[in-house]
């Protein structure tokens, strides 16, 4: 189910700092073609349907059309990323349409605590650092053979 | 004159890179769950001048197998006793594990899930009158770690809303670590060893897959986890579907090959995983078996898995067999037994699980069903989704197929094969579980190879870490490179090869791409070269055919296995010295495939050696069928010398150490 980059709406990402779909393919697969400044999908049969470039594309350029060995024509399942949540617009070939709104995130992006002033204090220990901090101890099994 | 014969890429590979030196004292190579749970921990335990470099291939917001998101965690351990946890990978995977490890894991796990809850991972929780939540309102109830209940499938899992798992897990892993000691898009493609000791890990080598640039690595010690081996065998689907693979199609053996040419042994390499999944979709069954309660039936309309003849089937597979939970190859071994005697195709009824569900449920919490389903693709597996609006399947009215997958190579999921490792130096763990360093210490989850670790996919004999696990683990390797390097401090890595040598080795492709490739008109079909595109379509036609793929229901032979190993691998290997590679994407598929080969060689030479069938359903050795535990309950250990280019495989003792 290959991704597919829509010409009209694809600007190359020139106002931004990096071409986010070939930032973001976690198979190397999107590239930007530098005359033309639009991106593509340089390896279809290597996609693995992931939606990472659909879902990070600032133009909404970019959709996925089913691979063309099983997946017959006439759907699209296309997904809007909030800060908080995901709304998927499931489009059925024979007209029916589903949405579904998914939490993604409960945290405001870039929130996530990285314990950076940390440090742990028994490094003979096998405790991880934050299992220390909590105050556990580690135990062996009980129910020996 | 020739015609311009230009490379297909955007990226043109040049003859001469540069040259990126660095020496660093730790470095991690891979951005998965594992890494990143080595990029979260390690700061932790480091002191400040200690310099420390993380490679990824990809992104680490998207890369790993867990890019797409999940819909759930699989290892959380909770109320559970983490023996009954040993005893569940145990069973699963056929008696033959490394209880230590996965004991280990077990008493960590739960820490990173509720790290992931507090980073903002949305988790389902139980309301007090026993309704499922979503992860957003669920918040009301508090926190898993405050004691909150998780919305359990089965024992071991809790459903999340994990479309942004990843990104949530390498947001925190990147701040910990900080960028300038992360190079993405960095492909780490071979590690070498020291030149005064070649036990000893000093260093790797890879290259920008955006820049000409080699990359030469000197470290103290590493740890390597670039996740388990996809497209090894044929895929059910040849065309562009090829890409939807169970497993990340990126998942190149990397983990295996760069361990096991480095002198690391191998462990379990014949299991292999098969899962058993909507078919051509591959998306998750899971919830469909555990959360809303579908059954399976065969192209009669029978539910075999319950018949009298499966019953006595699997008791031929006692204990494990009879177990509460049958072992994940047995099920298949079960429904391959219905589809060869031509009672498939096998179908998943959603649509009797949905409507006996809805009995009980107003019109809202019908709707909120309904959205569960979907959601369960949606968060993993989008392209499923896809193709049940493109067929017009409406779970409540319409019904699937399921179909076994081609094989997969895999140490955290329902699988085990990996790299050997030492279990933690405490006084339960038996000796011959722990494997000493020069200095005579032992390190938790170090390899054979002195300084060098792995987790998550690249450990052998202890599946069913899964995301979570896979960080946990990622984590406890953290804290034992810094002890590594505290025991160690004097060391100086210093390496065998030359700059030159090194760079000839890595952009090897490249050059034979330049100097053959004006020679024909058309740069694909050229025979004084092989392209990466053909050369991982005949590794996957010959394992299909001869090493147990879904040509044959995974059936392989010992003559099979000759053909396999000693003629068309052969061979193959020989062609490797003449990939070639006109731009940057093109000498990464060079690599991955030099990967593969190697993964897939180990794992049907261990499928030869062992001489039974230990995991039926997932793969059949026809010459020596059903298990034979008097003289194979046993692991077996493989290594590899890039020297001489000979492989050694031993038995490794078993050891129970829970009851």
């Amino acid at each position: 189910m290959p991704s597919y980059v829509i010409a009209e709406k694809c600007d190359g990402c020139k106002g931004g700092d990096k071409t986010a779909c070939m930032y973001i393919c976690p198979n190397d697969l999107m590239v930007l073609d530098p005359n033309e400044m639009k991106a593509y999908n340089q390896e279809p049969d290597a996609c693995w349907e992931c939606f990472s470039c659909v879902k990070i594309c600032p133009s909404q350029a970019i959709e996925v059309r089913g691979y063309s060995d099983f997946v017959p024509l006439g759907s699209s399942i296309v997904p809007m990323m909030g800060t908080e949540d995901v709304m998927w617009t499931c489009k059925f070939r024979n007209g029916v349409v589903k949405r579904f709104k998914f939490p993604i995130r409960t945290t405001p992006e870039g929130a996530s605590n990285e314990y950076g002033s940390l440090k742990g204090k028994d490094l003979d220990s096998g405790l991880l650092s934050t299992e220390e901090a909590d105050g556990k101890t580690l135990s062996g099994p009980t129910q020996l053979a | 004159m020739a015609l311009p014969n230009k490379p297909l890429g955007e990226l043109k590979a040049v003859r001469d890179p540069e040259v990126i030196e660095k020496e660093v004292d730790i470095l991690i190579v891979g951005g998965g769950m594992a890494a990143c749970g080595t990029a979260f921990e390690v700061k932790k335990w480091a002191s400040d001048d200690t310099k420390i470099l993380l490679c990824d291939k990809a992104a680490m917001e998207r890369s790993g197998a867990v890019a797409q998101g999940l819909s759930a965690i699989n290892t959380y351990v909770g109320e559970n006793a983490i023996e009954d946890y040993v005893r569940m990978v145990r069973n699963d995977l056929m008696g033959i594990v490394r209880e230590d490890l996965i004991y280990d894991l077990g008493r960590h796990v739960d820490d990173s899930v509720h790290l992931f809850e507090e980073w903002g991972l949305p988790m389902w929780k139980k309301s007090p009158e026993g309704k499922s939540i979503d992860g957003k309102k669920g918040q009301q109830y508090g926190t898993l770690k405050s004691g909150a209940s998780p919305v359990r499938t089965g024992k071991w899992q809790i459903m999340i809303n994990g479309e942004s798992y990843k990104r949530i897990v390498a947001e925190a892993a990147k701040k910990a670590l900080g960028s300038d000691n992360i190079l993405e898009r960095v492909f780490i493609v071979e590690l070498l060893t020291d030149k005064n000791n070649p036990k000893r890990i000093a260093g790797a080598v890879g290259f920008s897959t955006r820049e000409n640039k080699v990359y030469i690595i000197k470290c103290k010690t590493m740890m390597v986890a670039c996740g388990g081996a996809v497209n090894i065998y044929q895929p059910r689907s040849v065309g562009e579907g090829k890409g939807r693979a169970w497993y990340p199609v990126w998942n190149a053996g990397s983990t295996y090959t760069m361990a096991l040419r480095a002198g690391a042994e191998l462990s379990m390499m014949e299991n292999r995983f098969t899962p058993a999944r909507f078919k051509d979709g591959y998306g998750p069954v899971g919830a469909w078996f555990l959360l809303f309660k579908a059954h399976l039936e065969n192209g009669l309309g029978e539910n075999y898995a319950g018949s009298d003849k499966s019953k006595a089937e699997l008791a031929n597979y006692a204990p494990y067999g009879t177990a509460a939970i049958t072992p994940t190859c047995l099920r298949n071994h079960l429904m391959l037994f219905e589809m060869k005697a031509g009672r498939g195709p096998i179908i998943m009824k959603t649509s009797s699980a949905l409507q006996k569900l809805g009995e009980t449920m107003d019109k809202k919490e019908l709707k909120h069903l309904e959205s569960e389903a979907w959601e369960d693709f949606l968060d993993m597996t989008c392209g499923q989704a896809n193709l049940w609006c493109a067929t017009n399947t409406e779970p409540e009215k319409k019904d699937s197929e399921i179909m076994p997958t081609e094989p997969y190579l895999l140490g955290s999921h329902s699988g085990c094969c990996g790299i050997w490792v030492s279990g933690p130096d405490e006084a339960w763990v038996p000796d011959s579980y722990k494997i000493k360093a020069a200095n005579g210490k032992v390190y938790n989850r170090m390899t054979t190879v002195d300084g060098l670790f792995t987790a998550g996919d690249g450990i052998g004999c202890s599946g069913h870490k899964f995301s979570s696990g896979s960080h946990a683990e990622g984590r406890i390797v953290a804290k034992e490179m810094v002890k590594y390097i505290r025991d160690n401090a004097g060391l100086k890595p210093e390496l065998a090869e030359s700059k030159d040598e090194l760079v000839n080795l890595v952009w090897k492709p490249v050059r034979t791409y330049l100097d053959n490739c004006t020679y024909t008109t058309a740069e694909d079909v050229n025979p004084n070269y092989a392209k990466p595109a053909g050369m991982a379509l005949r590794l996957m036609k010959a394992t299909n055919e001869y090493g147990g793929g879904t040509a044959t229901y995974y059936q392989t032979s010992s003559k099979a296995l000759d053909i396999l190993i000693d003629d068309l691998l052969f061979m193959m290997h020989e062609d490797t010295e003449k990939l070639a590679a006109g731009d940057l994407h093109e000498l990464m598929r060079c690599w991955e495939i030099f990967h593969r080969i190697y993964t897939v060689e180990a794992h049907v030479r261990h499928i030869r050696f062992r001489k039974e069938t230990r995991y039926p359903g997932f793969y059949y050795q026809a010459d020596y069928p059903g298990q034979d535990d008097e003289n194979w309950f046993c692991f077996v250990n493989s290594t590899y010398n890039k020297a001489n280019k000979e492989w050694t495989l031993k038995k490794q003792d078993y050891i129970k150490i829970i009851s």
